[in-house]
């Protein structure tokens, strides 16, 4: 009687390990491990000794912070990174605007062909974002796009979408097209869990809708929209596959339009390894204080307008 | 309460008799928000719309003719990627299936392994190890897939299906949403019950538990097979046998050949239009009795 209780308690206290058994294997050996593996070799290069020929002519040794500095020197890393700050810069407010908007009509009174237009706006988070670039990027074609026939036809200039200027919003729109759906479920459905009554008084005292969402319904929803815009940071910034399509569209998007590309480029092509890894990291480490930062300082004027 | 109560009622009995007589219709539709959100669906209809109609247009058809004008090249261009090395495309779109169908699966079962484990059992480092698997979520997958890649390659594991599923699998989102729906669906007294009726733990997971996560789980499955459908990024830096690429990896590199040889292009259109009619296809379906709420962690209380 008192083994198999204690059996039975001893069976207890190990099942949420053994079931977290798996996701912790899996962590070690797919996050855990590869970070640090990176990381470690940010501090490495490799070492030629003579001409290099010959086994042991190249050798790993220690970097320092070597590949770090010269990664801060490298006027192609760091203007990849500008690109990417400004693209970011069009992306998240224009995407997480029209997301707050989007969810705001979906939630407002009598409004019609919701559950058409909801599933519509959701679409394209179901389609990859190659795909995505691809179609964009062949409507930004004057060959084959509808939109410059239009132009044509209408006697207007004719800009092109895929150099300078234009190119950024170009890429932007792809993103905007891309994340809005997913950004406007997540804002809506935490509009749905505001209780009626909230709002029924201010209706009653005469309040317009639009007032409603602007001091109600935003308010509330704040919580949702710093999270929409923290994890739209850490996408943002890390943008490698529209680009990255859109190059044999174009002659201006090049192998390092984003710090990303570039990343990929110093360790499949120029082989080192150990530049991409110190990349990389910068790239982790940018993201992490950017979206955290974010974070903080909504956090504080949160606390702030509490108190007041 | 009482007076809000009174407030409720007394404007509520003034419309009535307004109501009655039909109001116009610009009180029925809100005009403003429908609108918005029309153009917004054309907006996101447009390039899927212009996909399938430039789908079906002859690659001489495609330089030529009105772009929202159907062509008569469907059949043929069918036809051509069939053709096009030996039918590789169907070869790309099995992979996907396997890849995103086998790996949200597996992440589903790990998924909800974790989250159960997490909501239902106080145990010593549970918070801790929680905070761990959400990091995850914060690290960007670059700095991720070039080690993965290396350490894959000293293990002799790249260029394989295995190096493209592995490290799919673990999603820290997935193992946050599975609290969430555990900690909603599975009361304590019913784990607390099986245990005196005397069922072990797997049992209990099984038989009880499992059953009640099963609408959140199907919620991760989704997010998980969208995930690896969509994921470009992995397979392009672990592969480069094409008989084993994504669909994604397969339309990337047919574009990229595009960009030389334009006739390539009605296939990359043809193949984007067949890569994206499964996904619509999933969701249509499925949102018939799953709710695009659940998504985001939204639970029924």
């Amino acid at each position: 009687m008192t083994s198999t209780a204690r059996r039975r308690s001893y069976g207890v206290k190990g099942a949420p390990y053994a079931f977290l058994l798996p996701a912790t294997i899996l962590f070690t050996v797919f996050f855990a491990l590869p970070i640090g593996y990176a990381l470690w070799l940010s501090f490495r290069k490799v070492h030629v000794s003579g001409l290099g020929l010959g086994a042991g002519a190249r050798s790993e040794v220690w970097a320092g912070f070597e590949n770090y500095t010269e990664a801060f020197q490298d006027s192609e890393f760091l203007h990849g990174a500008l690109r990417v700050l400004g693209y970011g810069c069009i992306v998240v407010p224009v995407m997480l605007g029209l997301a707050l908007l989007f969810a705001l009509m979906l939630d407002s009174d009598k409004v019609r062909l919701t559950s058409f237009t909801r599933l519509a706006i959701f679409l394209p988070y179901a389609i990859p974002g190659v795909v995505a670039a691809l179609m964009w990027g062949f409507l930004y074609l004057p060959d084959v796009s509808p939109f410059y026939y239009v132009l044509e036809k209408l006697g207007l200039p004719q800009p092109n979408l895929l150099d300078g200027g234009p190119l950024y919003l170009a890429l932007s729109n792809i993103a905007v097209w891309g994340g809005t759906g997913f950004n406007m479920i997540v804002i809506y459905t935490s509009l749905r869990s505001i209780p009626a009554e909230v709002y029924e008084a201010a209706k009653l005292d005469g309040a317009t809708p639009l007032q409603i969402a602007l001091k109600i319904k935003i308010p509330m929803v704040a919580p949702s929209l710093v999270l929409t815009f923290f994890f739209s940071i850490i996408a943002t910034l890390q943008v490698f596959n529209e680009p990255t399509t859109l190059k044999p569209l174009t002659n201006s998007v090049n192998t390092s339009w984003s710090p990303l590309m570039k990343v990929y480029q110093d360790a499949f092509h120029r082989g080192d390894i150990y530049s991409a890894a110190a990349e990389a990291t910068l790239i982790a480490l940018a993201t992490l204080v950017l979206s955290f930062g974010f974070l903080r300082a909504a956090n504080r004027r949160n606390k702030q307008e509490e108190a007041a | 309460m009482s007076s809000l109560a009174i407030r409720k009622a007394q404007p509520a009995a003034g419309t009535t008799p307004g109501t009655a007589q039909g109001p116009p219709l610009r009180r029925r539709i809100a005009l403003v928000p429908t609108v918005t959100l029309l153009i917004g669906a054309i907006y996101t209809l447009l390039p899927v719309a212009w996909v399938v109609i430039a789908s079906t247009k002859s690659g001489h058809e495609l330089f030529s003719t009105f772009t929202f004008l159907p062509g008569t090249g469907f059949t043929g261009n069918i036809k051509d990627l069939n053709a096009y090395r030996g039918g590789i495309y169907w070869k790309w779109m099995g992979n996907s299936a396997l890849y995103a169908g086998l790996g949200a699966l597996l992440s589903t079962a790990v998924s909800a392994f974790s989250g159960y484990a997490i909501a239902t059992y106080r145990f010593r480092g549970r918070e801790t190890m929680f905070n761990v698997l959400l990091a995850g979520v914060l690290m960007p997958p670059v700095i991720l897939a070039i080690p993965q890649y290396l350490l894959l390659a000293k293990a002799n594991l790249t260029d394989s299906y295995l190096s493209v599923l592995l490290p799919q699998i673990l999603s820290p989102y997935g193992v946050y949403l599975s609290r969430i729906y555990a900690a909603a669906a599975v009361p304590a007294d019913v784990v607390e019950a099986g245990r005196t009726d005397g069922a072990g733990e797997w049992r209990i997971f099984t038989r009880i538990a499992l059953p009640m996560m099963i609408p959140g789980m199907v919620t991760v499955f989704l997010f998980q097979f969208v995930a690896v459908w969509n994921n470009f990024l992995l397979p392009y830096i672990m592969l480069s046998d094409d008989e084993k690429f994504p669909l994604t990896l397969g339309l990337y590199t047919l574009l990229e050949q595009g960009s030389n040889t334009p006739a390539l292009y009605t296939l990359v259109i043809t193949g984007a239009f067949l890569a994206v009619l499964p996904l619509i296809a999933l969701f249509l379906v499925i949102q018939r009795f799953w709710s695009l709420d659940l998504l985001s962690g939204a639970v029924k209380s």
